[in-house]
């Protein structure tokens, strides 16, 4: 609908590119802009509001600078995630994470201060943290362009990305095309529409912009990741049901076997019916620090009507996909480079195998990655960008699917709903997500090969360009997930295999995979960069 | 989902249309801005949060309150006068500090601490 009717959007030039403002970008942005670089960041929606974090928030991975300690949380957190994790990188990632919540407590993020008085930082509340974000990139002089969807990368004649082009929906769907020495992609992970909490917008944009010019993922069989919500709502936070005890419909307990992780079992439960669950282990004492810790679980309990500490209320299953799960663009060097020159991948649109291996990254090693990977990621592309940039070249669009001419919405196109639809019946429900088998992911595979080669291509326009690039990236997004979880013949983390139920050692490997129309699949040994 | 702008309490700001990850506002020229695409709502809360005005009403469930069919108190979700009454308008603004003369809720996290007040109610394998 047009907003301020704008006939045209002069290009802009910036040295540094950012496509996404959570917190990967927007500490991307700043890493860049401290470097000299003059930056642009795009996001979809509103820096500041768009992602998982503004909605959802993050208990970071936060460890003192104690080596003890760190050694511990990493040895920890290496045997957790499977010995798929990369020592070098989860000992960056801790110090950064401590110098950037350092930096947040300078400018005056209201850290709280416990019962005992002592100050804590190892929590952050998603909108609190994201406004202040959002103030610390235009302070440094960043650009931001809200509502601006990327919709395609562009490369010099080398091969060098160089810039991106998109488009600003609340105005008629106009163009912008940001010239730049380098991209960042922190375009977050892929939740496929779930509704999962604050994750609509993480449709897998930046992997398919990606993978268009050769770049490869990994760890993308680690995307089974489904958060619990109450059945009438969309709060996927799992922390406070630590508490919780579950029940089937008819009012028997649902027994929780010992050393089992929680939502892995209630999930399988809920295969054969309805379960519900009700937060009883709580000590009343604690009822109302568990509501300042998490306004955002409570609230919608309390809109609703129901008392989630003595009310049993259903819970559904909700796929958080590469949001929570950690699949993403793999990583070629320190500098969280991708296979592609000029592209730089942070936050969960790359992969954080990492730090968390094959487990789920959650709220707090994803957040730490966020704040890390894009610190890295912001400050590289920076220093790449100082090359000189030929002048005069003419720049190549990268974009080959789900492109439709604005005005293609007439007979002969599919809508992106419909596509989209086709797509989310293979991996929304946990019978195939979550528990999988080999048998399954071919059938699905086999479906979501016919929508990527037959669908995508005749995608038309009728919802606006940004819908139409969504559904094809989601098509691509369904394809590697199912196809590196095909080719890891055990289950390892949140990769569960029904048929293949137990863990091979031979498999503590990481696995590699990207292509469009032929997707692959390889194994890569431990030691590579990721 | 979002249900309500509220006529009376909306100052035509337009800082939901700006701050809506999903862009399901409109705005309209002298006038208070839509909800024009409600079934792109993920009911985040961001909206409530960043009205200064209090106008927005955010329902607690994942489909429009019109497809609830009659379900037990869901008109209630539809009705401006019983949900101003009963303090429901901005209620997330609230929660979070967010406003003149409020503290940041940020300032009560108690997320860090819930394992140590927990550890009591709790075994110990399942404190997380």
């Amino acid at each position: 609908m047009p907003r301020a009717p704008r006939t045209e959007t002069p290009a802009r030039d910036a040295d540094v590119l950012v496509l996404g403002g959570g917190p990967a970008g927007t500490w991307a942005a700043l890493a860049a802009a401290r470097a000299g670089a003059r930056v642009v960041l795009a996001d979809k929606g509103y820096c500041g509001t768009s992602g998982a974090t503004a909605s959802g928030g993050n208990n970071l991975w936060y460890v003192p600078p104690d080596d003890a300690a760190r050694e511990a949380s990493v040895a920890e957190y290496e045997k957790a995630g499977g010995m798929i994790t990369d020592r070098a990188w989860m000992a960056r990632t801790l110090e950064l994470t401590w110098e950037q919540v350092g930096q947040l407590a300078d400018w005056g993020y209201p850290f709280p201060a416990d019962s005992r008085g002592r100050l804590r930082r190892s929590s952050l509340q998603g909108p609190e943290y994201m406004r202040m974000m959002r103030l610390q990139v235009k302070r440094a002089g960043v650009t931001i362009l809200d509502q601006s969807p990327a919709l395609e990368l562009l490369t010099d004649s080398d091969g060098v990305v160089s810039g991106a082009r998109g488009t600003h929906r609340q105005r008629t769907d106009a163009s912008w095309t940001v010239r730049a020495g380098a991209v960042v992609l922190a375009t977050g992970g892929c939740a496929f529409l779930s509704g999962a909490l604050g994750c609509n917008p993480d449709t897998g944009d930046g992997h398919l912009m990606a993978a268009e010019l050769g770049a490869e993922l990994s760890g993308m069989e680690f995307s089974g990741v489904f958060g619990m919500a109450p059945a009438f709502g969309a709060q996927t936070k799992g922390r406070m049901y630590q508490f919780a005890r579950y029940y089937r419909g008819d009012g028997t307990p649902i027994e929780l076997p010992a050393g089992l992780a929680a939502r892995g079992f209630v999930a399988r439960a809920s295969l054969d019916g309805p379960v519900f669950a009700r937060l009883e282990l709580a000590p009343e004492q604690i009822h109302q620090a568990m509501r300042w810790a998490q306004p955002n679980f409570f609230l919608p309990f309390d809109k609703a009507g129901v008392d989630p500490f003595s009310d049993l209320f259903e819970v559904r299953f909700v796929l958080e996909g590469t949001v929570r799960g950690t699949g993403g663009i793999a990583l070629a060097g320190d500098g969280c480079e991708t296979t592609v020159p000029g592209l730089y991948a942070a936050g969960d649109a790359a992969t954080r195998e990492l730090v968390t291996g094959s487990r789920s990254g959650g709220g707090s090693h994803n957040g730490a990655w966020a704040m890390s990977s894009g610190t890295i990621a912001g400050g590289a592309a920076a220093r790449f960008a100082r090359r000189p940039v030929a002048a005069g070249t003419s720049l190549r669009a990268a974009g080959r699917s789900g492109l439709p001419d604005p005005a293609a919405t007439g007979p002969g196109t599919l809508s992106p709903d419909e596509v989209v639809a086709n797509v989310q019946a293979e991996v929304l429900t946990p019978e195939k997500c979550m528990f999988r088998r080999a048998s399954a992911l071919r059938e699905s595979l086999g479906r979501l090969d016919e929508v990527w080669a037959a669908q995508v291509p005749r995608i038309g326009a009728q919802r606006g360009r940004q819908r139409a690039r969504e559904a094809a990236a989601m098509a691509a997004h369904a394809r590697w997930m199912y196809r590196a979880a095909l080719a890891r013949d055990e289950s390892r983390g949140v990769h569960r295999r029904d048929d293949r139920p137990d863990t091979d050692p031979a498999q503590t490997l990481r696995l590699r995979t990207g292509g469009l129309d032929h997707v692959w699949v390889r194994a890569e040994p431990l030691g590579a960069a990721s | 989902m979002i249900e309500i702008i509220s006529s009376q309490a909306c100052i035509d700001c337009d800082k939901c249309v700006d701050v809506c990850p999903t862009n399901v506002f409109d705005a309209v020229p002298d006038g208070h801005p839509v909800i024009a695409r409600q079934q792109d709502c993920q009911t985040c809360f961001m909206c409530e949060a960043y009205c200064p005005a209090d106008a927005l009403y955010v329902a607690p469930f994942n489909r429009p309150v019109a497809e609830l069919d009659g379900a037990d108190g869901a008109a209630g979700h539809r009705d401006v006068h019983q949900l101003a009454a009963s303090g429901r308008f901005g209620e997330y603004r609230r929660w979070i500090g967010w406003g003149a003369g409020r503290r940041p809720g940020s300032l009560r996290d108690a997320n860090a601490e819930l394992p140590e007040l927990a550890a009591g109610a709790l075994g110990p394998t399942q404190v997380q």
